[in-house]
């Protein structure tokens, strides 16, 4: 500083002002990494979404609508959402127990449950539907059982919506578990002592705090519901019309090399995809889910 | 069990839920693989999971699937990134798709690749001219299962980059760090552990995944046929037995995973300080 002072003042070294700060990179490495970016979302993601529709309309509406209004694809619908409209309540009952347990209470062993309840995500859709034939199977645990009192499980719609349940079990725990975690437990200590029963409490203070997250996950639940191929694909036993869902019934069509049904078919659930994204994207831009969500990732 | 359970009610009922609603769900049909493999005994079992057709489909997903998960890694870290850090026209409707792959169903992501990839689709004509073949052989497999593991990456890093402080690459930069320097030795140590962790979770979803793998791979054995589908044959062919020693390997692997993963995700938290 001092050598500096003592110089005349034309001789103080002038240094080159940045016009970028200096936690930005050059323009053109901005440039080139947004490119890279856009070009390997482009070709991943958009390109295999537009082929999606594009293939669908390839032959027309006409080709395309009689695809969607033809028997076995109005059967396989009704397959899906009824699959989808067990999964998702038996899984909504069960986060919440889950996160209930989870979050407000201390207990041994709760790592370890929570690993299990994420067992799903990581066990193969296709071992998942294995482990059902394994139970249900004509040699299977229940087989002689169900046989003797003429239960069809496997091949039939109760094996079609038990492996629905299976993968898609963890996805409303796995959301609420952090939230009401985050949230502490206060506030329901609170309305407990003020005399509130336990499920007033649950309804009026708990649920109204983690409703987005309730959503976010049934929205996902759901998705996956509609949408789960290889552990439906090993207990249906695709009987045509009758154990067949939306997916595999794309698949049989694809097959039969009845592309543009096919894909007309698959047009249906990537709109269900396209609405899923919609809403799950609502969601996250909601100011009080958003903070919520970020503390809960503290 | 014990438990501080203070003035909350409803430990005893939730718990006791939680458990039995998994045991019925999720950890029967996993017991039924583990017994009957353990029906088979260990002779059995070695001869069918050693058999070179089962091999050469293990290398072939496990392979797939790493390999997939290292581009998914380098690529979910630029996009992140990308997400993060710049503005560009379009940036909320990229956010916004990067989870495709988690909604759309893997049939209809399957048969789209297939369309695109095929000799005579989109780019598989253009490809095809270049001498690449891609659908229906194992570079087809690694394309599905890039597309399948990218909003893992992405949703993890994502994040621990919206949470990094500028201050560390201010301090950086005013101690003469020119900017790569910044990235290599500041935020990458940073973000590393959120890489590694998308990367386990891209690996673990490709190692068994199905729908979106097989249209789009011929599926021929030794050169383009992945475990689950493996499976699937041998359960066509009523080879329970079969089936299930095979598939116990990929069970055992998803075990693995999941601790590797968890303690990934402790390692995580205490680099990131506060982020996850």
């Amino acid at each position: 500083m001092d050598a500096v002072a003592a110089l005349p003042i034309h001789e103080i070294p002038v240094r080159r002002i940045a016009v970028r700060p200096v936690t930005a990179e050059p323009a053109w490495v901005r440039r080139a990494l947004i490119a890279l970016a856009l070009a390997f979302f482009g070709l991943f993601l958009l390109l295999p979404l537009a082929a999606v529709f594009v293939e669908a309309l390839r032959k027309g509406w006409a080709v395309y609508l009689a695809a969607l209004v033809e028997p076995d694809a109005l059967a396989a619908l009704k397959l899906t959402l009824l699959a989808a409209a067990i999964a998702v309540p038996l899984n909504l009952v069960f986060g919440v127990a889950a996160a209930w347990a989870i979050a407000k209470f201390s207990f041994r062993g709760k790592a370890l449950l929570l690993t299990l309840i994420d067992l799903p995500f990581s066990i193969s859709p296709v071992v998942a539907g294995l482990g059902l034939v394994l139970l249900f199977g004509g040699s299977g645990w229940f087989g002689a059982w169900l046989a003797a009192h003429e239960v069809k499980v496997l091949f039939a719609v109760p094996g079609i919506v038990l492996a629905t349940v299976l993968v898609t079990f963890p996805f409303v725990a796995r959301e609420l578990v952090p939230l009401m975690q985050a949230q502490g437990r206060e506030e329901e200590e609170a309305a407990v002592v003020l005399g509130a029963s336990g499920w007033r409490t649950f309804w009026h203070v708990t649920l109204p705090n983690v409703k987005w997250g309730l959503l976010y996950g049934v929205i996902l639940t759901n998705a996956r519901a509609m949408g789960e191929f290889g552990a439906v694909s090993v207990v249906s036993g695709h009987i045509r019309g009758q154990t067949t869902t939306l997916p595999l019934h794309v698949e049989i069509l694809y097959n039969e090399y009845q592309f543009s049904a096919a894909f007309a078919v698959a047009s249906l659930l990537a709109l269900l995809a396209l609405v899923t994204l919609v809403v799950k994207h609502a969601i996250e831009r909601r100011g009080d889910f958003a903070a919520l969500r970020r503390g809960s990732l503290k | 069990m014990s438990a501080h359970t203070g003035v909350l009610p409803g430990f005893r009922l939730t718990l006791g839920y939680t458990i039995l609603y998994l045991s019925l769900i999720v950890l029967l049909p996993v017991a039924a693989v583990f017994g009957k493999t353990l029906e088979l005994g260990w002779g059995e079992f070695v001869d069918v999971v050693s058999n070179p057709r089962v091999l050469a489909a293990y290398r072939l997903s496990f392979g797939a699937a790493l390999a997939a998960a290292a581009i998914d890694a380098v690529f979910g870290l630029l996009l992140a990134w990308v997400l993060v850090r710049y503005s560009f026209p379009g940036k909320r409707l990229v956010d916004a798709l990067i989870d495709l792959p988690f909604a759309l169903p893997t049939a209809v992501a399957g048969i789209a690749l297939t369309a695109l990839y095929a000799p005579n689709g989109w780019l598989g004509g253009w490809l095809a001219g270049l001498g690449l073949k891609v659908a229906f052989t194992p570079l087809g497999i690694l394309v599905a299962l890039v597309f399948i593991g990218i909003p893992f990456v992405v949703r993890t890093v994502q994040p621990v980059l919206e949470e990094f402080e500028p201050e560390f690459e201010e301090a950086a930069a005013s101690l003469g760090a020119c900017r790569w320097q910044v990235f290599r030795h500041v935020i990458l140590p940073h973000v590393l552990p959120a890489v590694v962790t998308g990367f386990a979770l891209a690996f673990a979803r490709a190692v068994g995944e199905y729908g979106s793998v097989i249209f789009i791979a011929g599926n021929l054995p030794f050169v383009s046929e992945i475990v689950p589908l493996l499976i699937i044959g041998q359960l066509e062919q009523y080879d329970e037995a079969g089936a299930t020693a095979i598939a116990t390997v990929m069970l055992v692997a998803s075990f693995a995973l999941l601790l590797v993963i968890n303690a990934l995700q402790a390692w995580a938290a205490r680099r990131g300080g506060k982020e996850q």
